[in-house]
């Protein structure tokens, strides 16, 4: 394998005639480092993930390895050249060849010698668990075992990229999980370089270094797992990353505490105060500033999960009446509407939230929301389109 | 299968089968039993016997297999490059689609007469040919060997083609692309992933583009020299059952003709599990 440093991707888009599916995509991966693409359905993963391999031409931009030009949209070396190894939905194994030859294939094809094949074959074989498998055919294995044929047939090679595209989406439930964690196990030890599509949000989080979230084309927060999900950069990453509650609010005051800034909101009536971890300097806070200003409403966001159940009287607390309770063992979904909006005329706030203790459908109970759960965004897009996302 | 789900099949199969007996399983059985019998109804292997050791009718097993392998091997050999090139579909996939289909709705004896028209000495193809001076005097497309080939090809290609083309298309495509992403270029793609996953269409279209070479009859009338040089085994099967009307003698010859089918068949199988040793399946995922 060749050595190197980096994987850049400068400025790449990819057209389909009128639609752009990949826009303006720029990223770098550190050698070893485990990078996700999260987005829903159609935003551009594979598309993004295909251009990477070459398998589909760029319409514009470079991508580099350290400084190797690979691809500037017009000149690209061939994807069997670039040394990167794809495991796909579907697996995407040939059906003619056994288990063994499958896994040599990319092997024989490099005039590699039969006894150092066969010893290679029979490492990637065990690292995924197969040892014993080798004389069997795709068709005669589950799905978890093809998928693990799929993944040994790409690290036999020591591939500098490995792409993965959904590649447990086909996997029932309880395999996708133990997967999912032999996938690490396997990083951790091999620490080969990897770019991985889902749009399962537990799944990002659990595996990567580093979290790429897309929509419609576009990159909307690069960060690790942490960071995305406890300070999403818009409407769109709270929604996919569970903000489940999005309330239209009024800044009604502002004042800096140390690092951070306190807003108080005001949310159809409910009042709110949210601590907002945005340091001297952040962009983010010139945005709310001007909202201040102006009056223009912004977006609150708060995972249902940091809702708790607390008396009256405790910060951000409010009574609410249950409308729907989703029992589901640890704890419930609770769906409830927030009394102190209902009213004639107004259409009351609804609040999701989680709870530990039974609540009983019509129950009129008191929750509260720590400030510094409450996140703020600028109301760029209409409610409609912030419940929709998809093109 | 031997379920209980495997047995209630049985009874649902029973006109089918009825069908199959009355169609395909009894006339083949009389024209066995006729084929062993004199013309009183004797037990005899006298019928196969005179055609083996008729120069003249043993001579034809020869002149079929030269028309029919040749042609066979050339519709499947071309369809296969087609098949694989237009198996995401390209531009005009409809129109060729339907050149196609057309030599297949026409049937034989007018392809043959359009052939004779067309290529014959003062038609057209010939015509253009001398405008372009590729030939001097006109071409002897017709009445020969070649007519009875090039017929063949017209009405066997469409055939290979499309069946080989429906099997192609049904390849999971991102076999293609992880071949190719394990390092393999186009050509190595297409014989070491491809290739091996059309041999079973390839042995389909073969076979059936065999026999129906094999049995070629209005062709080779038409456009051949049925006298000599194309007279073909259907030929001397029809001369003796309609010119000199023995049946016996007639049936003879098509259990011979249906015995070399067989074995070309067995032949090609035996090369197709050869080569597909997997499952039986077309990779679909
Ligand atoms: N070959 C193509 N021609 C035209 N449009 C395409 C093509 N491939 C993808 N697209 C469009 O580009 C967009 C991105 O597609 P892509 O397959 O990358 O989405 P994705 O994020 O992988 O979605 P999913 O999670 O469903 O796999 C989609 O809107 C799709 O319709
Ligand atoms: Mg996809």
């Amino acid at each position: 394998m060749k050595d190197f440093k980096k994987i850049s991707v400068r400025n790449m888009t990819k057209r389909f005639g009128e639609k752009i599916a990949v826009n303006d995509f720029s990223l770098e991966f550190g050698k070893g480092e485990f990078v996700t693409f999260l987005g829903p359905s159609g935003c551009g993963k594979s598309t993004a993930l295909n251009c990477i391999t070459g398998l589909i031409p760029i319409t514009g931009g470079e991508i580099w390895i350290d400084d190797e030009c690979i691809d500037d949209s017009k000149n690209k070396v061939s994807p069997e050249k670039r040394e990167f190894g794809m495991v796909f939905q579907n697996y995407a194994l040939f059906p003619h060849l056994s288990v063994r030859e499958n896994v040599a294939f990319g092997l024989k094809l490099r005039h590699i010698r039969h006894a150092e094949i066969a010893q290679r074959v029979e490492a990637a074989l065990k690292l995924v668990h197969l040892d014993g498998y080798g004389s069997k055919f795709p068709s005669q294995m589950s799905g978890g075992e093809q998928q693990r044929v799929a993944i040994a047939r790409c690290i036999v090679l020591e591939p500098r990229l490995l792409l993965l595209d959904e590649p447990l989406s086909n996997l029932d439930a309880k395999l996708r999980v133990e997967l999912r964690y032999e996938l690490k196990a396997l990083h951790e030890r091999l620490k080969v370089t990897t770019i991985y599509v889902t749009h399962d949000q537990t799944e990002a989080l659990a595996l990567s270094d580093r979290i790429v979230v897309l929509r419609l084309g576009r990159i909307q927060q690069v960060g690790t797992p942490s960071e995305v999900f406890s300070d999403p950069s818009n409407l769109f990453v709270a929604d996919f990353m569970g903000f489940k509650n999005m309330w239209t609010a009024k800044v009604e005051s502002l004042s800096a505490k140390g690092e951070r800034l306190e807003a108080t909101l005001d949310a159809q009536g409910l009042k709110l105060v949210a601590s907002l971890a945005w340091p001297e300097g952040d962009s983010r806070r010139a945005v709310i500033e001007e909202a201040h200003r102006t009056g223009q409403p912004m977006r609150t966001a708060v995972r249902p999960e940091d809702i708790s159940l607390a008396p009256r009287g405790s910060h951000n607390s409010f009574e609410c009446a249950a409308s729907i309770v989703e029992y589901q063992g640890q704890a419930s979904q609770v769906s409830a509407t927030v009394t102190a909006t209902a009213g004639p005329g107004l259409e009351a706030l609804r609040v999701d939230l989680r709870s530990g203790t039974l609540i009983s459908e019509g129950e009129v109970f008191s929750a509260s929301i720590p400030p510094e759960k409450l996140l703020l965004f600028p109301a760029t897009e209409s409610a409609a389109e912030a419940s929709r996302w998809t093109p | 299968m031997r379920g209980a789900a495997g047995r209630g099949i049985v009874p649902l199969l029973i006109p089918a089968l009825i069908f199959l007996v009355l169609l395909f399983l009894y006339p083949f059985a009389y024209g066995l039993f006729l084929s062993f019998t004199s013309a009183k109804g004797q037990f005899t292997f006298g019928n196969y016997l005179r055609f083996f050791s008729d120069a003249r009718d043993f001579r034809t097993i020869l002149v079929t297999l030269q028309i029919s392998v040749p042609v066979t091997l050339f519709n499947v050999a071309l369809a296969v490059p087609f098949a694989y090139y237009m198996r995401r579909g390209i531009k005009g996939e409809r129109i060729i689609t339907f050149f196609l289909i057309v030599p297949i709705t026409l049937g034989t004896v007018l392809i043959s007469e359009g052939m004779l028209t067309f290529m014959g000495p003062a038609g057209w193809f010939n015509q253009l040919l001398m405008a372009l001076h590729i030939v001097k005097d006109p071409f002897q497309f017709t009445h020969n060997y070649l007519g009875v080939v090039i017929s063949l090809a017209l009405q066997g290609f469409p055939y290979a083609f499309l069946m080989l083309l429906g099997y192609v298309s049904g390849i999971n495509p991102d076999l293609e692309k992880a071949s190719q992403m394990l390092g393999a270029n186009k050509w190595q793609t297409f014989w070491k992933i491809l290739f091996p996953l059309m041999v079973p269409g390839i042995a389909i279209a073969f076979s059936l583009n065999f026999v129906m070479a094999f049995s070629v009859f209005p062709s080779a009338v038409l456009l051949g020299q049925p006298s000599g040089p194309t007279r073909v085994i259907a030929i001397a099967a029809y001369q003796w059952a309609f010119e000199k009307f023995n049946f016996n003698a007639a049936s003879a010859i098509s259990m011979v003709m249906a015995a070399i089918e067989l074995i070309v068949i067995s032949v090609v199988l035996v090369w197709r599990n050869r080569m597909y040793k997997g499952a039986t399946m077309v990779g679909k995922g």
